[in-house]
């Protein structure tokens, strides 16, 4: 579904990314992890659009994403829920799902989908005419990825989801990215949380300074002992 | 009495600022920029709205929506060619450049159609309506008029139209908005547009009151109603409402009450005191630090 060969990214001088290659199955959960610093936010802004790679290739279903203009990737069905949320703060959180909608042309199934969102994250039905900005961390989170699946995206990608959150919520929120991706969402997912990224990933990637260093199954690389070492406390 | 006419004679005043002070403010609401050039679309649009009565006679309507016409096509192509380019420079180069841009059309106004002042001709018949022993002149009814019209309109676009939340989306964070699928050079060509069109409706009410056409017709109106926008709070729709409003009518009270010379200089000590107090504006947002 996604597949990314020998992508390089850099910012002005520096190289970030120092030519990686992956792939994304059809209804798999993959995840990148990596310390700080190793280039996932790069990877995934290099993704979406907003940064353009020096060379490589990024295809999406035979297309050539980056020969596409940014605005125009999410109507090809990727979605991209941004580190640190990005919400926008002064609109409601319901002029937020609206947006999130902006790109598509079936309006009439668009309630139906907000309905959608409504039952996975049933906080945000109760907050819909709070502005954005008034939310939790947390809550924050879970409209940032309800405003991501009202592009009703074939692929979803996750930077970094648990960022700043309790215990309980991450808890919340990692089972939520297995319901979407059960309900037929294929999910990229970078998180700095290996631990729990590794225990629903299909498969994983470690992301290393700008180089892709081991690859393997989600159970692999958590029994894997460099990744114990490095990624998981010991 | 005297109290109430000059009130109202503020107002009126203070409506021209105010949408003017529109056209600063979303553009330094989205593109985050300040477009100092935008007092000499106002200068074009009067200049159109001159020949398109005088030389072509043209019926009043026709001349506004000529002027209009024109004023977006200049706006939109002024941020193709000369804005556009710098998006990723810095905020001074783009100034430099919007200054450019000024003195460009001043000169390109002064090379066509020289510097001497044409006079406007009048389009609004003297005289008005009188409340007891108020009375109001109908250039002063149909500016206010323009401008609670041209609130209502907007602020309806900004927030019940598809294009107007897209608008405040880039305003807030154009990374996201693109991932929203928003094309954020298409919004601010728009708002260029909108700012441009309003820049014209400015110039045709600016001639009725001050009936002379000169190439750096815009440049003191622009500048008080930058004023305006900052004194409002900066990339605020009501802010720019209210400050210019407010600004007309301070200005007419110093002229009025305290000194016709010192007027000016009067409104720019009110804003100094207000941005001392309050440096957001009047209506402006606190700026958040990011974490």
């Amino acid at each position: 579904m996604l597949k990314i060969t020998d992508l390089k990214v850099s910012y002005g001088m520096i190289e970030a990314i120092k030519g990686i290659s992956f792939e994304v199955r059809d209804g798999e959960i993959v995840t990148l992890i990596g310390a700080n610093g190793a280039g996932k936010t790069t990877t995934m802004h290099a993704i979406s659009g907003l940064l353009k790679p020096t060379s490589g290739s990024i295809m999406l279903d035979g297309t050539e994403l980056t020969q596409i203009a940014p605005h125009k990737i999410v109507s090809l069905g990727l979605a991209q829920v941004p580190e640190g949320r990005r919400v926008f703060a002064e609109q409601t959180v319901q002029e937020n799902l609206i947006l999130g909608a902006y790109s598509r042309k079936d309006k009439e199934n668009i309630g139906a989908d907000l309905e959608y969102v409504f039952s996975l994250f049933p906080r945000l039905q109760e907050r819909s005419t709070q502005t954005a900005g008034t939310l939790s961390g947390g809550e924050q989170q879970m409209l940032a990825m309800g405003r991501a699946l009202m592009a009703k995206p074939s692929i979803l990608l996750l930077d970094e989801p648990s960022m700043g959150l309790s215990p309980l919520l991450v808890s919340e929120i990692f089972h939520i990215i297995e319901e979407i991706n059960q309900k037929g969402t294929t999910v990229l997912l970078v998180e700095q949380n290996a631990k729990r990224a590794l225990s629903i990933a299909n498969r994983a990637y470690v992301l290393e300074t700008g180089y892709i260093t081991l690859s393997g199954t989600g159970e692999e690389l958590a029994r894997d002992e460099r990744v114990k070492k490095s990624y998981l406390g010991g | 009495m005297d109290f109430l006419s000059y009130l109202i004679n503020g107002l009126g005043l203070g409506s021209v600022y105010a949408i003017i002070a529109l056209g600063y403010t979303m553009v330094y609401g989205i593109a985050k920029m300040l477009n100092f050039a935008h007092g000499d679309v106002i200068m074009i649009g009067a200049y159109v709205a001159f020949f398109a009565l005088n030389n072509f006679g043209l019926p009043l309507p026709a001349a506004v929506i000529l002027s209009i016409v024109v004023c977006t096509a200049l706006g939109v192509t002024v941020e193709r060619l000369a804005y556009k380019p710098l998006r990723q420079a810095s905020s001074l180069s783009v100034l430099i450049t919007a200054i450019g841009v000024s003195y460009f059309l001043q000169n390109a106004a002064q090379l066509l159609w020289s510097s001497s002042t044409k006079v406007f001709p009048t389009i609004i018949p003297n005289g008005g309506i009188s409340l007891g022993a108020l009375s109001i002149s109908y250039l002063t009814l149909i500016t206010i008029t323009t401008c609670v019209l041209v609130m209502i309109c907007l602020t309806l676009f900004i927030n019940r139209t598809k294009t107007g939340r897209a608008m405040r989306a880039c305003s807030e964070d154009k990374g996201a908005s693109t991932l929203m699928g928003i094309n954020v050079n298409r919004i601010i060509s728009i708002t260029f547009a909108i700012g441009s069109g309003l820049a014209a409706i400015a110039a045709v009410l600016l001639c009725a009151t001050y009936p002379s056409v000169f190439p750096t017709l815009g440049a003191m109106p622009g500048i008080k109603a930058f004023t305006a926008a900052v004194f409002g709070g900066i990339g605020s729709i009501p802010g720019a409402f209210l400050g210019g409003l407010l600004l007309g009518v301070i200005e007419i009270f110093a002229k009025a009450y305290i000194s016709t010379q010192l007027s000016d200089a009067i409104v720019f000590a009110v804003l100094i005191i207000v941005l001392l107090i309050k440096p957001t504006g009047l209506l402006g947002k606190r700026v958040r630090e990011k974490v």
